[in-house]
């Protein structure tokens, strides 16, 4: 998919002028974090079990060949086959050779980052293939031609009222005078529409939350069960999952599981969790007669053992976009491309590149919320002020900002100097700012142009510290130190 | 190079262990020893409380539960609940030896039909090959007297489970079905089910029912399998 990411923050003031995607944002900010709470509230174990998934994660990419061989002999053994393909355009060619050979028309998908990533959609489509996305969120920004807004509620950004306008232009043999007020009603035609493909559909195409290597097994997890129409009934079943998916046993594949749909949506488990293991046994009265695994690196091995290696135990929950500020002000779109919030900003660059996707590193307060609800304990905001290193070393930027950043940097390494400077700068400004604000200031309008400035009242913290007038004993003790 | 040369190539360059022997690699021992991990507490119960977590859990994700002490109860149970929704008189059974044993005709005068789903079930009545107390979770392994589609296909979809088979935790499930299929097989598909289908896609409205079923009933039966 052609990436917007260079236009960030033209996207992001669009999205904050949007306002059905302001009211969708202001409600996920309240009811994704309020249910994680909950649902880690209810577990004792809660924050046991994150340190246990991180180190599953951990030990996986320490051992990654080792695992992914296990893996593909498994699957071979029960009757599947894997295709390893290096990127995006080897996936898609491979999916589209797998889908011709067994005569498709049509494929129906259930929710897949790495299918949005290798924009398959839009290959099989263009080769007479029609490829139907049955999760209801996608199905809905399929026929709006749009990318997903976030990892887990890809159509969050829109209002029932869009969703009956998009229903209408697509589905015309319905009358034309049917009432789509309620969200049931929605839901009933999206159902009954989608059922005729997954009826019809050849090849069904999923993703994968996660690959066992123990048992050559992919992990499915949904709360429609759409991934599991679209991997019962078709003829032929194809996996689409990059390598970092593995996890060893079906024991850790538990453990991930229990923090996985916590720290997603807050429930205690996703409705439907699904293994599949190779096609139909010859017994079996359903399921798949073939079974192919697409195993995708697209750049994942670059990262290993790169300043990013730790990115890699993401299992896509959705956690930190949920509770960012930056996502929760401007949504999913703005970030331009596949992924979105604190984690798409540290993966995206990763894989289109640091020059086309340079703003979203820097989209960021480096507030840490990221991390610290991250059921991977991924260090989110560390890296993002790798991405804002490695730019500043490449010389991108404006000049501007590079000029204030070294002169800041100079002034911050010299304590004394920096303390002198900083009593100055809060002296003036305390002399001008009268009446406790300021409606503009030079050097500062980008801030100023949208909210007043507070004026400084008092001299700086150190220095009141320094004549104790912040508290009695511990100032006490604080100046103490300061003077060593 | 073929892609899956390269790509494990670069992975082996990178990382450190590759260079040791491989009787050493701590990647075999740990699938071969598959540990278990951290298991939450709560699931740790004896059998009586067990069955009232799990009954807890499930009603709590909108599951409906009733308890029998017989399977010969299970005909009138499927009945009294096509009568209580208003459904049609007629089911599709999973062929399973526990269900095609019952006196259907005899005591109800249900259509029975059995075999996998179709797209136009109503009703489908199948055997869980347990349960998980923890969460309130059916576990369905797929095989020919339990087909898979059965639990998605219908809008309404019956589950008897043996409370013998309702087990704390996932990690007791699988040693279960580890001891049945082998060390490193599974049957084709395992389903984890934890209440009826649903979605939250359009405006963060909860609405039970997308694509799989959108009631969920459980027939706890509390006789043990002969």
């Amino acid at each position: 998919m052609q990436s917007t990411s260079p236009h960030f923050k033209q996207n992001a003031r669009d999205a904050l002028a949007d306002d059905p995607l302001q009211d969708a944002l202001a409600k996920l900010a309240v009811g994704f974090p309020m249910r994680r709470l909950e649902a880690a509230a209810r577990l004792p174990e809660f924050e046991g079990l994150r340190d246990e998934a991180r180190d599953i994660k951990t030990h996986v990419l320490e051992n990654l060949d080792y695992y992914l061989e296990a893996y593909e002999k498994k699957v071979t053994e029960s009757g599947g086959h894997v295709h390893w393909c290096r990127d995006a355009e080897e996936a898609r060619k491979t999916i589209l050779g797998i889908c011709q050979k067994a005569g498709a028309k049509t494929v129906t998908k259930s929710k897949s980052m790495i299918s949005e990533e290798i924009a398959v959609n839009a290959y099989l489509e263009e080769n007479g293939i029609e490829p139907v996305e049955t999760d209801l969120g996608e199905y809905i920004i399929q026929l709006r031609k749009e990318p997903p807004s976030h990892i887990i509620a890809p159509a969050i950004h829109l209002s029932k009222e869009q969703v009956a306008e998009t229903f209408r232009n697509a589905h015309l043999d319905l009358a034309a005078d049917r009432s789509l007020v309620e969200p049931r009603a929605l839901l009933e035609e999206a159902r009954a529409k989608l059922r005729e493909k997954f009826l019809g559909a050849d090849v069904g195409l999923t993703g994968a939350n996660m690959l066992i290597a123990e048992t050559g097994t992919n992990v499915l997890v949904t709360n429609e069960g759409n991934a599991d129409l679209t991997n019962n009934l078709p003829r032929v079943h194809v996996v689409i999952a990059s390598i970092e998916k593995i996890v060893p046993t079906l024991e850790d594949a538990s453990t991930i599981l229990r923090v996985l749909a916590r720290s997603a949506t807050g429930q205690d488990i996703s409705v439907y969790t699904t293994f599949c293991t190779g096609p139909k046994r010859a017994e079996d009265l359903d399921g798949p007669e073939e079974y192919h695994v697409v195993l995708l690196d697209n750049g994942r091995s670059d990262m290993i053992g790169s300043e990013f290696h730790e990115m890699l135990r993401c299992i896509r929950c959705g956690a930190c976009l949920n509770h960012c500020p930056i996502y929760k002000s401007v949504g999913g779109h703005a970030y331009g491309w596949v992924y979105s919030g604190p984690m798409g900003a540290v993966l995206i660059p990763n894989l289109i590149g640091m020059e086309e996707a340079q703003h979203l590193p820097n989209a960021s307060t480096l507030c840490g919320k990221c991390e610290s609800v991250c059921p991977m304990r991924i260090p989110l905001p560390k890296m993002l002020r790798k991405w804002r290193e490695r730019q500043f070393k490449a010389e991108m930027g404006s000049t501007t900002a590079r000029w204030a950043l070294k002169s800041w940097a100079w002034l911050a390494k010299r304590p004394a100097l920096y303390r002198k400077a900083m009593n100055i700068g809060v002296a003036i400004l305390g002399q001008f700012g009268g009446r406790g604000r300021f409606k503009s200031l030079p050097l500062a309008s980008g801030w100023t142009s949208k909210r007043d400035l507070a004026a400084p009242i008092g001299d700086t913290f150190i220095s009141q510290y320094h004549k104790g007038a912040r508290g009695d004993q511990s100032g006490a003790l604080m100046r103490k130190k300061v003077h060593k | 190079m073929s892609a899956r040369d390269e790509i494990l190539g670069k992975l082996k360059s990178k990382l450190e262990h590759a260079n040791a022997p491989n009787g050493d690699n701590p990647a075999a021992l740990h699938i071969q020893e598959h540990h278990k991990n951290l298991i939450p507490k709560r699931g740790d119960l004896d059998k009586a409380q067990r069955v009232d977590l799990f009954c807890q859990e499930a009603t709590r994700v909108n599951a409906t539960i009733n308890r029998l002490t017989s399977m010969d109860d299970v005909p009138d149970q499927v009945s009294a609940y096509l009568r209580e929704h208003q459904l049609p008189a007629k089911i599709k059974i999973a062929p399973h030896q526990d269900l095609k044993a019952l006196d259907w005709q005899q005591k109800t005068s249900l259509m029975v039909d059995e075999g996998r789903g179709a797209g136009d079930d109503g009703v489908s009545v199948s055997m869980a090959y347990g349960g998980v107390a923890e969460t309130g979770t059916l576990v369905m392994a797929s095989g020919p007297e339990t087909p898979t589609s059965l639990n998605f296909l219908p809008l309404d979809h019956i589950v008897v489970v043996r409370a013998d088979d309702i087990a704390g935790n996932y990690e007791a499930v699988w040693e279960r079905i580890r001891a049945k299929s082998g060390p490193g097989k599974l049957p084709r598909t395992v389903n984890w089910i934890t209440g009826p289908s649903r979605t939250a896609d359009i405006e963060q409205t909860l609405l039970l029912g997308a694509h799989g079923p959108q009631r969920l009933h459980i027939l706890i039966v509390d006789q043990p399998a002969t």
